[in-house]
């Protein structure tokens, strides 16, 4: 069931991103994007990771929406046509950065393999101390903010120095 | 420039959203430990409330809210909460973010409970601030297409 279900999403997945790339309305495609980062939010509760879910949805399909209409109110709603000449150089960095990407899917660990690395390495110790250890029994929350506390207070130093920079560089009176 | 919206039942629905939407923020950003969720995501829901204020009630009404600057220091309050956390833990005699070692009255395992949340606010001031000033930014006020 959840198989035949992650199947549906997918293609739905590919379908929104071809509308977001082909889309003449640059308004169309923002709200194409919308729905794509929708889609990978079930996506990800699908399998499970419903912490990464619940960011996609927030993040992918909430507020990178609106931040994108907002950039086209500034802009325009109209794409500008790609010079042809570039077209081709964009179609051969694309399918050569297509296939390096599929070629390396075959390295990655089978998906919910206990065995492989990734399950077996730190998250065992993690899963099972969180409790007795930070009284947290969302594993995600403890890792993100005790166990790899320095990992999320870089990232967080990241969100301010992008939202710092944006302030700055889109200041109203600027000659 | 975003004007009000028409609608009086867009406006009166966002009126009566706006709480209830920063009430689920706090909600996610304290029920993080228990459930999905936390610093990160309740910020960008407690952002996005502000900038639904702004699409429905228009850029004014955001500002009457909103202050740029206070906004942007509130977001660096929050690096600030994140790194002082770290700091007392070392004050409490531990290294630095070991938030079993912070100087509070209760059993160290229950001290990085309140280390994670302590953090987590901080987090989510950022990410709230960032969203919110980021919105302000390209929304501005005068047209320039």
């Amino acid at each position: 069931m959840s198989e035949t279900l992650l199947a549906i999403l997918l293609v739905l997945l590919v379908v929104l991103g071809a509308i977001a790339v082909r889309a003449a309305d640059l308004l169309l495609a923002v709200i194409a994007l919308g729905a794509y980062g929708f889609v990978m939010a079930l996506i990800w509760a699908t399998i499970g990771a419903v912490d990464v879910a619940f960011t996609e949805a927030v993040v992918g399909a909430g507020a990178t929406t609106v931040l994108m209409l907002a950039a086209l109110l500034r802009t325009s709603r109209r794409r500008s046509p790609l010079p042809s000449r570039l077209r081709w150089v964009a179609l051969a960095v694309v399918i050569a950065v297509g296939m390096a990407l599929i070629s390396t899917t075959t390295a990655l660990a089978p998906w919910g393999d206990p065995t492989s690395p990734p399950a077996a390495h730190v998250s065992p110790r993690y899963l099972t101390r969180t409790v007795a250890e930070t009284a947290t029994p969302n594993a995600v929350t403890s890792v993100l903010a005790d166990y790899r506390g320095y990992d999320t207070l870089i990232e967080t130093v990241v969100i301010l120095t992008a939202g710092l920079g944006c302030w700055l560089l889109l200041q109203r009176d600027r000659p | 420039m975003i004007e009000r919206h028409e609608s009086v039942i867009v406006t009166t629905f966002v009126r009566a959203l706006v709480p209830l939407a920063q009430l689920f923020a706090l909600y996610v950003l304290v029920h993080g430990h228990d459930s999905p969720g936390g610093g990160f995501q309740a910020g960008v829901i407690l952002g996005a409330t502000y900038i639904t204020l702004a699409l429905a009630l228009g850029r004014e009404a955001l500002d009457r809210h909103v202050n740029e600057p206070v906004c942007v220091a509130l977001g660096a309050g929050g690096v600030l909460i994140y790194l002082m956390t770290g700091v007392f833990g070392m004050v409490g005699g531990g290294t630095f973010l070991d938030y079993s070692a912070l100087p509070l009255p209760v059993s160290p395992v229950r001290a990085r409970y309140f280390g994670i949340l302590f953090v987590e606010t901080g987090v989510a001031l950022a990410v709230a601030a960032t969203v919110v000033v980021l919105f302000c930014r390209l929304a501005d006020r005068e047209d320039r297409r």
